[in-house]
């Protein structure tokens, strides 16, 4: 196990930029995802980790080593890929012990690893098969399985499970996160899924447009976005985000509604963030006209509209309104979130 | 909810045609369809393979229409050292030529799988000696290998002083030999390459990238994962090279025509040697029918031995 230090890393492809001086630390057995949306630079950033790609400036640190010319195969990391890349023409068991028999070890040596990484992911009625002959949850695991042989320092998961349907997802979501919490190996994970990144980080690096946004714990993020980006990245339905500037009696919204401010905002608060959950339904609320109900069964998603601002609402409760009817919804005071426009720079609230 | 209920109607049944209803008959129709392919192949494949096999068993030549004699030609061809001499030199050409062709098409696959400035225009000019008319390639190898004017003797003796004496390339036995095979790895490599190339470029680079973390080596990357992921299309191109190889014509015919001493005929040159110009059209036949076992064997060897990999199935096996 080793800690993973990126110091000012910068990657031009040509005269593109893509990575702008990225700063990260990962402590010894954290498991760190990275996050973003396509184009921000994350799986290059791991490619760089991995040495699939040459670092243009900045350093990389694996360990007390710099890795920026250390070739791939002596970095000490393993690697998922986003198409497992299982070799075809091996069967699972070959697969694992690719690495072993290119390194020329002992059959008995190939059998006992292959033997613990397959007890591990419970892939040992597999092992004589062919990748074809798997679905995509089990060549989802030997890929792992082939990670694990290695015994790696780091583990690199590049966007591994966008290839499963939802639910397999959600399963080999919880087993990775076992997986890790098992064998406690530094792990960089690269996802575009909010939801995956919230679920199993131990710390979260959100990436935009080459640069890092925020990095910390998941709920820090979610709780104190540190910027525009963040808050409407994290959290699943988004964060309403309503533009405006304060105004008598609360935040005047360009729509024409007024929402309560905390009282100790400041004067130059011009976005406005409220998540949806944390818009309750109260006697004493603001009237604001239903455009649109989803009903999910556990809460139910409600859009409504306060003057001309649409905000999305998420409540526990079972709402019956209907579309065209009024009901009443307030902020939660504590939880509102305030931007500067400019910036998008998160006013401490 | 009225009472009333609406009167039972059906959709009357429509009776086709008899024409439409033997269209939807699907014995005549797989038929109709089938008709025009094996019309052509009736007519081009069948019935020139069909008279040339006829031919093989009787003693027509040229102007007289022969009679059937059996398997007495295939008995003669067995005594005649001619062709024991075509046979052997067909099966060393194809041999050596294919492992030629084979070992500098896969290096020069291998090449253009880079990223190399201008890869296009190089894969194009790379086509190049398969896109020139094998006669007129054929001619231009002719003149290479002239005892007196070939550029090849100039180089060596004039330009380099390596060799004393200019090359007879063509006035020996096994000197033509070579020099004819020679040219025919230089006209087969382009199909060789490009098909190769294309096959290299189906395996994707993560498999490489996954091998690179994995710790090999250069070498190992070819040996455990371009080579065996390219032997399904190795086995075809090689079939078909084979094939192409072994029936080879123009090329020997143009250059050498099975000369000096009939130590370059191949079947398909001594076939026509005998049947057209010899005028002995059973023979003749009979020559090119001999060549079938030979192609139906090679064939078989890379059906069966190399084209199809169980890692390539999906279902069963388990």
């Amino acid at each position: 196990m080793a800690t993973v230090e990126i110091r000012n890393v910068r990657k031009a492809f040509g005269p593109v930029q893509v990575l702008h001086g990225v700063n990260v630390d990962i402590a010894d057995g954290e498991f760190v995802v990275l996050v973003g949306p396509s184009g921000c630079g994350k799986s290059t950033l791991l490619r760089m980790l991995a040495g699939l790609e040459n670092i243009t400036s900045g350093e990389i640190a694996i360990g007390p080593r710099v890795v920026n010319n250390v070739p791939p195969k002596d970095r000490d990391i393993a690697m998922v890929f986003q198409n497992y890349a299982l070799y075809p023409h091996m069967t699972v068991f070959d697969n694992m012990a690719f690495s072993m028999k290119l390194a020329k070890a002992p059959k008995e040596v190939m059998e006992q690893e292959v033997g613990r990484a397959a007890k591990i992911l419970g892939l040992e009625a597999l092992l004589q098969r062919y990748p074809r002959q798997l679905s995509g949850g089990q060549r989802q695991r030997v890929a792992m399985g082939r990670a694990i042989v290695r015994n790696p320092q780091v583990f690199l998961f590049d966007e591994p499970l966008s290839n499963l349907d939802a639910k397999l997802r959600v399963q080999m979501r919880a087993e990775i996160k076992e997986l890790h919490q098992r064998l406690r190996v530094t792990t960089v994970y690269v996802t575009h899924d909010q939801i995956e990144a919230m679920t199993m980080a131990d710390k979260i690096v959100v990436m935009n447009g080459g640069h890092v946004e925020q990095v910390g714990p998941p709920l820090e993020l979610y709780d104190r976005p540190a910027n525009l980006f963040v808050a409407g990245f994290i959290g699943s339905p988004a964060m309403n985000l309503v533009k405006g500037g304060p105004g008598e009696g609360g935040f005047q919204a360009e729509g024409g509604a007024v929402l309560p401010l905390p009282q100790s905002a400041r004067g130059e608060a011009s976005i406005y963030g409220i998540r949806p959950e944390h818009i309750q339904l109260r006697e004493d609320g603001i009237p604001a006209t239903v455009v649109l109900v989803e009903p999910t069964g556990s809460e139910t998603q409600v859009v409504a509209r306060i003057g001309e601002t649409p905000l999305t609402c998420a409540f526990r409760e079972r709402v019956t309104a209907r579309p065209g009817e009024t009901i009443r919804i307030m902020p939660e005071m504590g939880l509102v979130h305030l931007f500067e426009s400019g910036s998008g720079r998160r006013l401490a609230a | 909810m009225s009472a009333t209920t609406a009167p039972a109607w059906t959709k009357p049944q429509q009776q086709a045609n008899w024409l439409v209803r033997l269209f939807d008959w699907k014995p005549f129709l797989a038929f109709a369809c089938l008709l025009p392919a094996a019309g052509l192949l009736l007519v081009f494949l069948t019935y020139p393979l069909g008279l040339g096999i006829w031919l093989a068993f009787t003693d027509t030549t040229i102007g007289r229409s022969g009679y059937w004699v059996g398997i007495e030609n295939f008995q003669y061809l067995l005594e005649d050292p001619l062709w024991w001499n075509a046979v052997f030199y067909s099966v060393f050409y194809t041999g050596i030529a294919t492992i030629g062709k084979f070992a500098l098409g896969l290096w020069l696959a291998l090449l253009l799988n880079n990223h190399l400035p201008f890869k296009s225009l190089l894969r194009a000019i790379i086509l190049l000696p398969w896109i020139v008319p094998t006669v007129l390639s054929a001619i231009a190898f002719w003149w290479i290998y002239d005892p007196q004017f070939s550029i090849i003797s100039f180089l060596l003796v004039d330009k380099l002083g390596i060799l004393d004496n200019y090359i007879d390339f063509l006035g020996s036995a096994w000197p033509a030999r070579f020099s004819l095979i020679a040219a025919n790895i230089w006209r087969g490599i382009p199909f060789v390459a490009i098909s190769l190339l294309a096959g290299l470029q189906t395996i994707s680079p993560s498999l490489y990238e996954a091998a690179l973390l994995d710790g090999s080596t250069g070498w190992q990357r070819f040996r455990y994962i371009t080579f065996p992921m390219l032997m399904p299309i190795l086995a075809i191109v090689m079939t078909f090279s084979i094939i192409f190889t072994f029936t080879d014509f123009q090329l020997v015919y143009a250059i050498t025509r099975g000369g000096p001493v009939n130590s370059t005929h191949l079947l398909a040159t001594l076939a026509f040697q005998r049947g057209i110009p010899g005028g002995q059209l059973g023979e003749g036949a009979a020559i090119a029918v001999s060549m079938i076992p030979f192609l139906v064997f090679a064939t078989l060897f890379s059906y069966f031995g190399l084209a199809r990999r169980k890692w390539q199935q999906g279902e069963g096996n388990d």
